[in-house]
């Protein structure tokens, strides 16, 4: 299985998503060598074998913006790192560890190979061609996506367009990917199954409390009434959020006690900022800057209405975590978790006064609010890794057959 | 009396910065001014003692030494409260040397807002009040009265001239610039349109930015400055007038232009030269307006200020940032004056000073003139960021311990 990331070393929701397929294939009795692009402990990671294809440290790699495919790295030091200058060369080096790992004396005998999103596409393209055994490609998400519905790096899209074609199997996680992996990329719709990816509920069970200091300001708002609105993302162009903001500026015209939680950082963090002070509702929005731990997990339970905005969002676990925590869900049609949901309100990404009347209708009826938060709960619950593992094993098994769903 | 004078007026002021002060912060810790990492330069310790190191005590030795061997030789300061506050704590050799200097009757105070805050254009009330605290803190610690009258950024309006005058002020001052003067001279004193016994003082900014912005700008075609070349603009630009009014910040000497470009030999040779010729003089603010009557009435009702090429406020109060955090601090001022809680009002007012806008400025993003700005966040919007989370956490401590005012998001 070839991926860029394994938590505690990730950026995003990747990570996760290839920790707990990974888990699940490995219950049901898959052996798995894992490719990574750095070196680091796992020390929650028993079920599989981890290989470090380079020696960069998880930061490093995190600097180089999984993400951002325009990023430039700068570490220089050490031979091996002083060749790695961005994205591009950690790829090659990916790509080379690879195709040793499947040609080496040593080589397992693999039975399919399970490539995650761009980053790895290469690498798989690679060891199919030296082994001969089914490439299945795993989409969590495109150029299209991240680049906010445009056309993004040429190179990345390139890759990707490789990567589609050589597959014998692609797994999109929703339909809005199958349909991006169609309509961009020119990818026969039959060659491309549909698994939604699902949320491991015990990964929560740790212990956790809600601590009501971490947000005191906002749990101060909440006791006079105020509605906490909230969104965790990486604030970039793909995730809609100046739409949000000029929803909760409209929304705040016809109920006023509405706040914005921003947890998360990102290159457009300034120009929201700003937006909000021409608006007039800076005091209104919250921005944490990058949280993780406590403040991650606090900023989910402060929250009352968890907002997903994006223009293009393939899967969107944080809308599940959301729910786990207890919030209501408005989520953009171009939102792949909206496929699996029900008892939540969708809005088309741009539609800013849909948006600001769904706000204001969650905030000014308790009674919706409850309705949406208990039955989201039991929704979210039947999604199970488990399932999605099973359908990779029959993938795996007959790759040209396909999933039926 | 000799017949031509140079006033010569520096301003002395150090704001206090706000520490990164996040929404994890907002309503746990009231400390906003303590930033604890001492290497950075929202640190305000590290700051006052760097600058006290570059500019306070060599420029104070200076003007000690200039006011012992030249008999002529006059400087008047403004010194804001939020200065004084920080000197007294960290460096009071540098109150010392400055009491020192106003012993000797030939450095004269200038009044100001305590805070050196935009209050005049927020609530009249509440720039009075820092007025007179700022009166009361200078006959605190210098023992003497103010008369004449400087407002933040030498911001400056009819209006402003207009309250100076009730107020009892004899003088005012002002930037001289070339749009409102027209075919006028900054080289006059002038009467403020609408006032009755208030003299105008203009700075003449072409010969105090020589010195505070170009005097070490290798760039500058007029580089490098020297006394007697200096001496020679300031006799032309006397000839047929009576003073010239050169006002700057204090800190133009070691700090905006350091040590090594020479300007404190330079400003030590500058005045020898000068007063080797018995027609000339050295004004104190009080006397260049004794000396000299109005020649004619002036009026300016837009605000003018010293800084940048439009010489307005836009430096602090251009943006929708700027005028969203102004408004929310100066929104609480009934709610935050009626608790009488001293630390609270201290805070609230402390976060008036005008630095605080200025770090949110944007507008340097247009024209690429970055040198121009001094800051230390890493950008505009973090200062944005961290000043809203401060002016949420008064809201907490109105709320929490006044029960007044009410949480607002």
């Amino acid at each position: 299985m070839l991926g860029w990331e394994l938590p505690p070393h990730n950026s995003g929701g990747l990570g996760v998503a290839c920790y707990h397929l990974a888990k699940a294939l490995a219950l049901q009795g898959t052996s798995i060598d894992f490719v990574v692009p750095y070196s680091a402990k796992h020390e929650n990671i028993d079920f599989m074998k981890i290989h470090s294809a380079t020696k960069l440290s998880p930061l490093e790699r995190y600097g180089m913006g999984a993400y951002d495919s325009n990023f430039l790295l700068e570490t220089t030091e050490g031979a091996e790192l002083g060749e790695l200058k961005d994205i591009r060369d950690v790829q090659r080096h990916y790509t080379r560890y690879v195709e040793e790992m499947v040609s080496g004396k040593e080589s397992a005998d693999y039975d399919a190979i399970h490539a995650h999103d761009w980053l790895t596409m290469e690498a798989g393209i690679r060891a199919k061609q030296l082994t001969d055994v089914p490439l299945i490609v795993h989409v969590h998400s495109t150029e299209f996506d991240r680049s906010g519905g445009g056309s993004g790096n040429p190179i990345a899209r390139e890759i990707e367009y490789q990567g589609l074609i050589i597959a014998d199997r692609i797994i999109a996680v929703s339909q809005v990917t199958k349909d991006v992996i169609i309509e961009q990329y020119g990818i026969p719709a039959d060659k491309i199954d549909v698994v939604h990816n699902a949320i491991d509920v015990s990964s929560f069970d740790d212990g956790y409390e809600y601590d009501r200091r971490t947000y005191k300001y906002l749990e101060g708002l909440k006791s006079e009434g105020y509605t906490i609105i909230s969104a965790v993302t990486r604030l970039t162009i793909q995730k809609g959020l100046v739409n949000l903001i000029h929803a909760m500026a409209k929304a705040t015209t016809k109920y006023d006690r509405l706040a914005l939680l921003l947890a998360g950082d990102g290159e457009q963090r300034n120009e929201l900022i700003q937006l909000a002070s021409e608006l007039g509702i800076s005091d209104k929005v919250f921005i944490t800057g990058f949280v993780r731990g406590k403040q991650w997990r606090d900023a989910y339970s402060v929250s009352d209405i968890f907002v997903m905005s994006s223009v293009s969002e393939p899967f969107g676990l944080t809308a599940l975590e959301a729910a786990h925590h207890d919030n209501a869900l408005i989520l953009s049609k171009q939102s792949g978790v909206a496929e699996v949901l029900n008892s939540i309100f969708t809005y088309d990404f741009w539609d800013v006064d849909r948006l600001a009347d769904q706000i204001v209708g969650i905030a000014t009826s308790d009674a919706l609010q409850n309705e949406l938060k208990q039955n989201v709960m039991r929704e979210y619950a039947i999604l199970s890794w488990d399932d999605v593992a099973e359908k990779c094993i029959s993938m795996y098994a007959k790759p040209l057959a396909g999933v039926f769903a | 009396m000799s017949s031509r004078g140079i006033t010569l007026y520096l301003h002395v002021h150090q704001p206090l910065r706000v520490r990164e002060y996040s929404v994890f912060d907002t309503a746990v810790d009231h400390n906003y001014f303590n930033e604890p990492d001492t290497l950075t330069d929202r640190n305000n310790e590290t700051v006052f003692n760097k600058v006290a190191e570059k500019s306070y005590r060599p420029m104070n030795a200076l003007l000690e030494k200039l006011l012992a061997d030249h008999e002529e030789f006059k400087v008047s300061l403004s010194i804001t409260g939020t200065f004084l506050e920080q000197a007294e704590l960290w460096a009071p050799d540098v109150v010392e040397s400055f009491q020192r200097l106003v012993k000797t009757g030939r450095v004269e105070i200038v009044a100001e807002t305590y805070y050196h805050s935009l209050a005049f254009f927020y609530s009249r009330e509440e720039f009075v009040k820092q007025v007179e605290q700022h009166k009361q803190k200078i006959r605190e610690v210098f023992g003497v009265e103010t008369s004449v009258f400087r407002n933040t950024e030498l911001s400056y309006n009819d209006s402003l001239a207009q309250w100076a005058d009730e107020y009892g002020f004899k003088g005012i001052l002002a930037e001289g610039w070339d749009p409102i003067l027209d075919w006028r001279s900054p080289n006059f004193v002038y009467q403020p349109e609408g006032t009755k016994n208030i003299s105008l003082l203009l700075k003449n900014y072409k010969l105090s930015d020589d010195l505070a912005f170009r005097f070490s700008n290798k760039a500058w075609q007029e580089w490098p400055l020297t006394a007697d070349k200096y001496t020679e603009w300031a006799s032309a630009s006397i000839e047929d007038a009576p003073l010239i009014n050169l006002f700057m910040d204090y800190e133009t000497f070691g700090e905006h232009q350091w040590k090594d470009t020479g300007i404190f030999d330079f400003f030590e040779d500058f005045v020898g030269r000068w007063l080797t010729n018995p027609d000339n003089t050295f004004y104190t603010v009080s006397e260049a307006i004794d000396a000299n009557k109005p020649v004619g009435s002036l009026s300016m009702p837009s605000t003018v200020t010293w800084a940048d090429a439009e010489r307005d406020l836009t430096a602090w109060l251009g943006n929708s940032m700027q005028q969203e955090a102004m408004g929310y601090l100066y929104a609480l001022e009934k709610d935050i004056l009626r608790t009488e809680d001293t630390e609270l009002i201290n805070d609230w007012r402390k976060l008036q000073t005008s630095d605080h806008a200025y770090y949110m400025c944007t507008k340097w993003f247009s024209d690429g003139d970055v040198h121009a700005y001094f800051s230390p966040y890493e950008s505009p919007y973090d200062a944005f960021l961290y000043y809203m989370n401060v002016i949420r956490d008064l809201r907490w401590r109105l709320h929490e311990t006044h029960r007044t005012g009410g949480l607002r998001g």
